[in-house]
């Protein structure tokens, strides 16, 4: 019997788990993977290591500093700043046909990069980020919000709507056309006002820390344990069922799998509706380089690029991706320490929309062929927004929708999950909360505070559990 | 415990939740909140370290008695007036 059981190893279910054993509860995660990380893991392939999920992480904050969820996730969890490692950006771009804002972790910088490059619109900019909710605030607002709304409401320059709704969109809108207000705040604020950083070692460094702490504080983590079923009795859930058909007895469960994905584990599914599943999935090229991208000219750590005035944030239709909109990003685009060196492999990451159904429906064959062509495509599309490295390519790797739905079993192979998010995690039953993607949090910040959120209801429930 | 002994358990629980902030020069009765960097999430780890280290049970409605140093002993101290000090 544990007091709670964790459904998924990714950045949210560790961060709950490292939280509820703090405090003694009895704790188990259970991953169906072999590898921790759900969206943000890690892979080795032919001699080298690539990171699954991670451009950057959001929210930086420097060491020392005490305010922002950065801070706050450390003293949370019990970490040092220096166990996360985070090293800044040299610096990112927002890439539009003959416009380009730049951005730093300075968020100065931006704001004089959007006066210049928008001189008539430098007050309603600064209305704009008067107006964005602050964290808690956040919280508090309705869902239904548009950012597109408040965005024409505020900024006269449609370009400008368009090239500050792109980069946020890209990292983290799970509503075709649009996203939420809110979500557009806390990502505004995430990647704007407080910045993009990296460790050397990439998400790995994040994960060692957090299983390291779990376990070290009496967790227990089983990998290779998938979640068959929950057991239903009226409103609570009673029990787990894995795919082996071991059955593990907990008082509460957090499920990280997202909320269509738990919906349908629950034993009386068949007779509710199901929650909405997202749409948007991606693909992305990873392309090892022979030398250092500083050495072809690129210096930018993330370029989120647009090929016209208009946005398009939506599911391809017609095609297996759509590669008018993407982000391109370079590991080794950060300001490492001396000791660190630079990366030994050069990397560069091109992210695309991509169409669920269209890659899932190809036989064999046809999969690995459009890979290859996809991947062309891809890097084509991108090299129209920083310097060719396609001539130094030494080596490759692609992933796909496919490869998403396989390895996190979100439905859709959807990253940012469904496009109804539940900040407090409620479900219908009464011990079982959802956490991760479908919770609202996003990036690796967002996810660990989603967990530690979670973890502290449950914590906070448990000061009336009778003993066991 | 005494009220002196309830005090300096809680210095050593702020000095855990909050190591960055110096907490030896804490005024008794100013909140907590004015002193030091701590938000709603902080205050329940003061009461889930009670919980841990004394075993002591602090209901959601009485959270507001942890405002500042001088309730917090006031509240804690016939709660933890028959324990040992550790």
């Amino acid at each position: 019997m544990y007091d709670v059981a964790i459904i998924g190893a990714g950045m949210s279910g560790l961060a709950a788990g490292v939280r509820l054993a703090l405090y003694d509860q009895r704790v188990v995660v259970l991953e169906r993977h072999y590898a921790v990380g759900g969206l943000n893991s890690f892979y080795r392939l032919r001699g080298r290591f690539y990171d699954v999920g991670l451009h950057a992480v959001t929210n930086f904050a420097k060491a020392g500093a005490r305010i922002g969820p950065l801070p706050r996730l450390l003293r949370q969890l019990r970490l040092r700043w220096d166990d996360f490692a985070l090293r800044e950006q040299v610096g990112s771009a927002v890439a539009f046909p003959d416009c380009e804002l730049r951005f730093t972790n300075d968020f100065e910088l931006f704001r004089a990069d959007v006066h210049r490059a928008f001189p008539a619109e430098k007050n309603n900019f600064e209305r704009l980020v008067g107006r964005l909710p602050s964290y808690d605030e956040v919280l508090r607002l309705p869902q239904a919000v548009s950012a597109r709304r408040v965005l024409e409401e505020t900024i006269g320059d449609r370009l400008l709507r368009e090239m500050l709704l792109c980069p946020l969109a890209w990292y983290g809108s799970a509503r075709e056309n649009d996203m939420d207000w809110g979500l557009f705040s806390v990502l505004f604020r995430s990647i704007f006002m407080e910045g993009l950083a990296r460790p050397f070692r990439g998400v790995r460094q994040i994960l060692k820390h957090l299983v390291q702490k779990f376990k070290s504080l009496g967790g227990q983590l089983k990998t290779r344990a998938g979640v068959r079923q929950i057991r239903v009795d009226g409103k609570r859930a009673t029990a787990i069922v894995l795919d082996d058909g071991q059955e593990i007895v907990a008082r509460r469960i957090i499920s990280s799998a997202g909320a269509v994905e738990t919906h349908r584990m629950l034993s009386d599914a068949e007779t509710l509706p199901s929650p909405a599943a997202g749409n948007l999935s991606f693909a992305e090229t990873i392309s090892v380089l022979d030398r250092s991208p500083g050495d072809l000219g690129y210096d930018k750590t993330v370029v989120f690029f647009n090929d016209s005035e208009h946005f398009h944030w939506q599911r391809p239709g017609d095609e297996l991706c759509d590669v008018r909109t993407g982000v391109i990003c370079s590991p080794s685009n950060y300001v490492y320490t001396e000791q660190e060196g630079s990366l030994t492999d050069s990397i560069v990451r091109v992210t695309a929309l991509a169409n669920f159904d269209r890659w899932s429906r190809l036989s064999a064959v046809d999969y690995a062929a459009a890979k290859e062509d996809w991947y062309e495509r891809m890097v084509a599309s991108a090299v129209r927004f920083v310097p060719d490295y396609r001539p130094s390519i030494i080596e490759r790797d692609m992933f796909t929708p496919r490869t998403i739905r396989n390895f996190t079993w979100h439905e859709n192979g959807a990253v940012y999950g469904a496009p109804q998010k539940r900040f407090d995690g409620s479900t219908r039953l009464d011990n079982l909360y959802l956490c991760g993607t479908d919770q609202g949090f996003l990036g690796i910040i967002g996810a660990i505070t989603g967990g530690i959120a979670i973890a502290n209801r449950c914590l906070q429930q448990s000061t009336s559990d009778f003993p066991s | 415990m005494t009220a002196p002994d309830i005090r300096e358990a809680i210095l050593e629980i702020l000095s855990d939740i909050v190591p960055d902030d110096d907490v030896s020069q804490l005024q008794d009765n100013v909140p907590f909140r004015e002193q030091l960097e701590l938000d709603s999430m902080d205050f329940l780890d003061i009461v889930m370290e009670l919980r841990k280290r004394y075993r002591i049970q602090v209901p959601e409605e009485d959270y507001a008695q942890l405002a500042s140093m001088a309730s917090t002993v006031a509240y804690l101290e016939p709660r933890m007036r028959d324990l040992e000090k550790v």
